[in-house]
């Protein structure tokens, strides 16, 4: 392994190196825990909590597709409160930035949930307006400029020092256009892309294979969307970016960083193999140890055609 | 603590209609994460995305490697993919994963399988140690698997075949009914198989008085309880997870109409 710096700054955080898992995709920590040192992260992104516990979408919640996957989970999870209680005293005891992710049907559910998670020390706050698998909420609010900034605004109120950054959806015109409307109401940081929306059908039963007929899509078939867009969004705003959606690489992780993501996200990459993200972490240090740079000096770095 | 382990292909044949029987040389996999009949390995079949989940046979814990044994229809890319493998060649395995039967050595358990749901079973028919009645059933004849395997793991073996031509002409909980009409003295009933068998299964078990088991499948991403993707809906309105919190469960917890 080289010894580059890996380190980096993401909204006044700092990650010993720029990989996160992100949310969804890593449980509450203590599942992928068993296969490597967690604190090893840069950070690591818990499972999308709301204001009060919800089951899920039914099943089948998962399918295939080429090189990807679509889930529809539909925010599965325990609740704010329970998380506080169950999760939060065992997570706040490692030595790795905990970012919790909130999704609410109102602006007031959440300001609510950005009181307790401050109140609590979480290390950041991400505010999913996009999940594509909810009907209420969600996704109106992050395909819109104005209420993905009334949010945004609702969000920094109430959240005191915690840093705020907001989770876009790639399922809209212009990504930009909601990326500066963020910005505007005092976003700290943005990550993007959320999944894209997507179908798969069963030819035996001609049924979507989906319960819910459409799913969120993910995997390394969607990198080059994401990796586009990241770079769109970088050239509008000036905020930090955790740049997620297909990396499963360092090379691939190296292209989000050049792209201009501060941080980089991996998620379904660790469902192919649970060690996807050491793996990228080790391969970064020696891609940066090789080229003799760094992650920091790598953001942003594309040298893009006239 | 699952393990994940590149395995070596020990063994493999061809043992019915796209049905494959496989031996896995898997280091010390069974040692470290046993913990009983029907737990399953979680596999890679490159170039398809997610791995496939493919539950255990039987597996021992031997000195010169553990020994994982797989049986697995070959019915979508990634089975195909799996089919084609040959002795020699290695795949990249997470395992043993998910809890499996809660059995004791020595039980008199009634085994209740159907089509590809028959396999997991043998290794709870090993455990009963003889004492086991199995009740098997497939489409037809030719898609009848390992019948000699379990008549020579149970007391009594009875194959069922939807269109009668093997054995009992009917479904499995059918036999189910009639076993259990003469003897109910079983220690619990065992069952793997699509959900509408296990549906009639669970109902004949609850019917007699016993205590019954299933095992169940739902299509799934990370295989260790972190995607929440493969949710199995529970008769408490609450969701649990095939890979984490089964894949067998207690009968009388599922909501069968989910």
């Amino acid at each position: 392994m080289g010894k580059a710096d890996l380190s980096v700054t993401l909204a006044g955080v700092r990650l010993k190196n720029p990989i996160v898992p992100v949310s969804g995709t890593f449980g509450f920590g203590e599942e992928y825990g068993r296969f490597f040192d967690i604190t090893r992260l840069g950070a690591l992104c818990a499972k999308g909590l709301t204001l009060r516990p919800r089951s899920g979408n039914p099943p089948p919640r998962i399918a295939e597709t080429p090189m990807g996957m679509l889930n529809s989970v539909g925010l599965q999870n325990p609740g704010v409160d329970a998380f506080l209680a169950k999760e939060w005293p065992r997570l706040k005891e490692l030595d790795v930035p905990v970012i919790a992710n909130i999704s609410g049907d109102t602006p007031a559910e959440y300001a609510a949930m950005c009181e307790k998670l401050s109140e609590a020390g979480v290390d950041m706050i991400e505010v999913n307006v996009s999940c594509p698998n909810v009907k209420a909420g969600g996704l109106a609010y992050g395909t819109k400029p104005e209420l993905a900034a009334e949010v945004t605004r609702e969000a920094k109120d109430h959240a005191g020092e915690t840093p705020v950054m907001v989770k876009l959806s790639p399922n809209v015109t212009d990504i930009t256009e909601i990326a500066r409307a963020v910005e505007g109401a005092g976003a700290d940081a943005v990550s993007l892309i959320n999944t894209l929306r997507g179908m798969r059908i069963d030819l035996n039963t001609r049924r979507p294979i989906l319960k819910r007929n459409t799913g969120g899509m993910s995997g390394p078939a969607v990198f080059p969307v994401a990796l586009r867009m990241v770079w769109e969004v970088h050239n509008a705003v000036k905020l930090p970016i955790l740049g997620m959606g297909g990396v499963h690489s360092a090379e691939t992780a190296v292209e989000m960083l050049l792209a201009g993501a501060t941080a980089v996200g991996m998620g379904s990459a660790l469902f192919a193999d649970p060690m996807a993200a050491v793996k990228t972490i080790d391969g970064l240090a020696e891609w940066c140890a090789a080229h003799e740079t760094t992650p920091r000096e790598l953001t942003g770095g594309v040298q893009p055609w006239a | 603590m699952p393990v994940q382990q590149q395995c070596t292909i020990v063994n493999k044949m061809s043992i019915g209609t796209d049905t494959y029987w496989m031996v896995l040389e898997c280091g010390t996999m069974v040692g470290q994460t046993f913990r009983a009949p029907g737990q399953f390995i979680h596999i890679t079949c490159p170039p398809h995305f997610l791995r496939r989940p493919i539950s255990v046979c039987t597996c021992g814990s031997e000195k010169d490697g553990d020994l994982v044994e797989i049986v697995f229809q070959a019915r979508g890319e990634g089975t195909r993919w799996l089919a084609e493998r040959r002795e020699g060649e290695t795949l990249d395995v997470l395992g043993l994963l998910g809890n499996g039967f809660s059995v004791e050595k020595g039980g008199r358990y009634l085994l209740a399988g159907g089509g590809i749901g028959v396999p997991p079973l043998y290794g709870c028919a090993q455990y009963a140690e003889g004492k086991a009645t199995a009740v098997l059933g497939f489409r037809s004849e030719q898609q009848a698997i390992m019948p000699e395997l379990f008549s020579n793991a149970c007391e009594e073996v009875f194959l069922c075949t939807d269109d009668g031509s093997l054995g009992f002409h009917g479904y499995v909980h059918q036999k189910v009914a009639e076993i259990l009409d003469k003897d109910k003295d079983f220690t619990a009933v065992l069952a793997c198989g699509p959900k509408p068998m296990l549906r009639g299964v669970a109902e004949v078990a609850a019917r007699y008085g016993l205590p019954c088991q299933v095992s169940m499948e739902e299509r799934m991403a990370c295989g260790v309880g972190a995607c929440l993707g493969c949710a199995t809906p529970m008769a408490d309105g609450s969701m649990k997870h095939v890979c984490k919190d089964g894949p067998v469960f207690d009968a009388s917890e599922v909501d069968w109409n989910g």
